[in-house]
């Protein structure tokens, strides 16, 4: 992988990992950045990580563009040789598939859509050769997500899928982003899964809804006392479906404070993933059942 | 101390400098679209130049004051009137208690900046106050203000009144507009005579033009060089693997009609991108109306820094100008 390096603008280097989105070129990435953050290079403003490229901020007035741009090449050459193991977490997140409001809100869409007579999840069932919306569901809930982006509006995970590639999911974002999706909906688009963390205009696909938010600006919800987004890039995610009642239960139990995400602290390493990619994800759901 | 809000105007709110460092969470720095703008407003009230203020575009708010304050009005030409009379732009008056602030139609630009002497004291979210309305964030409640919100003042030092701003450092956009743009990014993906074609014809701005970016239209669509999708970036020729954007970045969806991002930004996303306005021009797009005429200027880095300076170099005449 050769990184590909340009200016955005006066204020931004932009750095393209690789064109393709694999766990390597992230792998890459994550470690690229940390070594930026550790570094602690004057005029470095904001260092944002993305699935397969980073971005860094900076204030020209305090550092030359031209000089970062020689050290950060410099800094990818020695982080380029670190051993891509991560200190981590993995987290329960259930999902109510198929649910009422994304169903109702697919449905105003309809002609944005690449399929009108369907659903989206029945689309995307269909195009990647499931049989029916169950398979599509256990596939989909299965194995184990890469968080590896956090970001578009506050606070929203994308996931990327650890399967190898042939068996990994993909389905086209909307033809026309829709102007409305509910907040904390379960969406799919290119070899992504992410949840809206607020309402607002999106272009994934619509599969369900979590009842956990994921982030709150009044910091009230339990787990988000200490910080109001919830993820981080890294983090690992395991959806859990639920039904209607289970979905109920939880929502109240957020509103009443009680709820807290299943979740337990786990080391991935990217080449012990590489050699056994279903023993590795199945001892990472041993972790996160306690077993 | 306080300012009631009688009525809001089209889209009101509070925006001081912004909140950098939570952009690798999808959290934008916000603040002030106009930023010289609304530092010189506060420089006119004796405020510091980053304090809270109001961003009032195109309509301006009216607004009832509970004690005896200074205001200066910025940005837009959006004249101000204090209990029906007239006032000037660009210069510093002061205002007794149960005058009523109100503004007249907008004469050019887009976004008008009132400062008020002590700042706008709303509680800070993430080390700022202003308005991040996306994300509820900031302002009032995180969102614009309100009829019947009190906005509650900051202690204020001197009396600031009777300052003017002169005219020459008064900046506001050309018509056409033109912004100053660093090819890059993904400048590869269109062919050159594509990349010409967007350098010379003249746009205009959309009526989609927000905070969070400005789509404008009317020039010819991109020409893409062809490829093989990359894995993970979808079939149409204008995706990517969902990457950070930059600030002032301009992406073309489909190759149509370029956007850019501005202070309130998506933070990434799926869309190439052929370029960043410079840092220099970022204010300017916060005085354009839709249907203003625009144009794009190649630059290079160093035309970038240099455009820099010479802004560096304003501001430093502007607080001279003000400090005697």
């Amino acid at each position: 992988m050769t990184s590909r390096y340009s200016f955005g603008g006066d204020e931004h280097i932009f750095v393209e990992v690789s064109e393709d989105m694999s766990l390597e070129a992230f792998f890459k990435s994550l470690s690229i950045t940390n070594s930026v953050r550790e570094a602690g290079i004057k005029g470095i403003t904001e260092i944002c990580p993305a699935n397969a490229s980073f971005q860094i901020k900076f204030d020209p007035d305090v550092i030359h563009p031209d000089d970062l741009m020689t050290e950060l090449k410099r800094i990818e050459e020695t982080a380029e040789h670190a051993e891509a193991v991560l200190e981590t977490r993995i987290i329960e997140i259930p999902v109510y598939y198929q649910d009422p409001w994304t169903n109702e809100t697919l449905m105003r869409f309809r002609e944005r859509h690449q399929d009108p007579d369907s659903t989206d999840i029945e689309y995307a069932a269909q195009i990647n050769g499931f049989a029916n919306v169950d398979e599509f569901i256990a596939a989909h809930s299965g194995s184990p997500w890469f968080v590896s982006m956090v970001g578009f509006v506050a606070g929203l995970p994308f996931l990327y899928q650890m399967v190898d590639r042939p068996r990994q999911i993909q389905v086209p974002k909307y033809l026309r982003p829709r102007t409305d999706t509910p907040k904390l909906t379960v969406g799919y688009g290119g070899s992504f899964s992410c949840i809206y963390s607020v309402r607002g205009a999106g272009g994934y696909q619509m599969f369900g809804i979590t009842p956990m938010p994921i982030f709150d600006p009044a910091q009230k919800v339990t787990y988000l006392k200490d910080f109001m987004v919830f993820f981080k890039p890294g983090d690992i995610v395991k959806w859990k479906p639920i039904s209607r009642e289970e979905y109920d239960r939880d929502v109240a139990d957020v509103e009443a404070g009680r709820f807290m995400p299943r979740m337990k602290n786990v080391v991935f390493s990217l080449e012990e993933f590489n050699k056994d990619i279903d023993g590795t994800n199945a001892k990472l759901l041993e972790a996160l059942n306690g077993r | 101390m306080a300012v009631k809000v009688l009525s809001p105007g089209l889209m009101t709110t509070i925006q001081d400098m912004g909140r950098p460092g939570y952009y690798h969470l999808g959290i934008p720095i916000g603040g002030a679209m106009d930023r010289l703008a609304l530092r010189t407003a506060n420089m006119l009230v004796g405020n510091d130049e980053g304090a809270a203020g109001l961003e009032a575009v195109f309509m301006g708010p009216e607004l009832e004051f509970t004690s005896d304050a200074v205001v200066a009005v910025t940005g837009a030409d959006l004249p101000p009137k204090l209990d029906g009379q007239a006032m000037e732009c660009w210069t510093s008056f002061p205002v007794k208690a149960g005058q009523v602030l109100s503004f007249d139609y907008l004469r050019s630009g887009a976004r008008a900046y009132i400062a008020i002497s002590g700042g706008i004291d709303t509680p800070p979210a993430l080390g700022s106050r202003s308005t991040y309305a996306i994300g509820a964030l900031g302002g009032v409640d995180g969102r614009a203000i309100q009829a019947g919100d009190e906005l509650p003042l900051g202690p204020s030092s001197a009396d600031a009144a009777g300052k003017t701003v002169p005219d020459a450092l008064r900046r506001a956009p050309g018509s056409p507009a033109e912004l100053r743009v660093l090819p890059g990014l993904y400048w590869h993906r269109i062919t050159e005579t594509s990349g010409d074609r967007f350098f010379e014809e003249t746009w205009k701005v959309a009526g989609e033009a927000d905070r969070m970016g400005y789509r404008f239209q009317g020039g010819t669509p991109l020409d893409f060089i062809e490829r093989e999708p990359p894995f993970g970036a979808g079939s149409d020729p204008s995706n990517i693997t969902d990457a950070c954007y930059p600030y002032g970045s301009i992406q073309v969806p489909g190759g149509t009609e370029p956007i850019v991002l501005h202070r309130d930004a998506v933070s990434g996303g799926g869309y190439f991108m052929i370029g960043t306005v410079i840092s220099a021009d970022m204010d300017l797009i916060g005085q354009l109306q839709p249907n203003t005429p625009a144009r794009f200027v190649r630059t290079d880095m160093h035309g970038a820094l240099a455009a820099r300076q010479d802004r560096a170099r304003m501001l430093a005449s502007i607080r001279e100008a003000l400090a005697q």
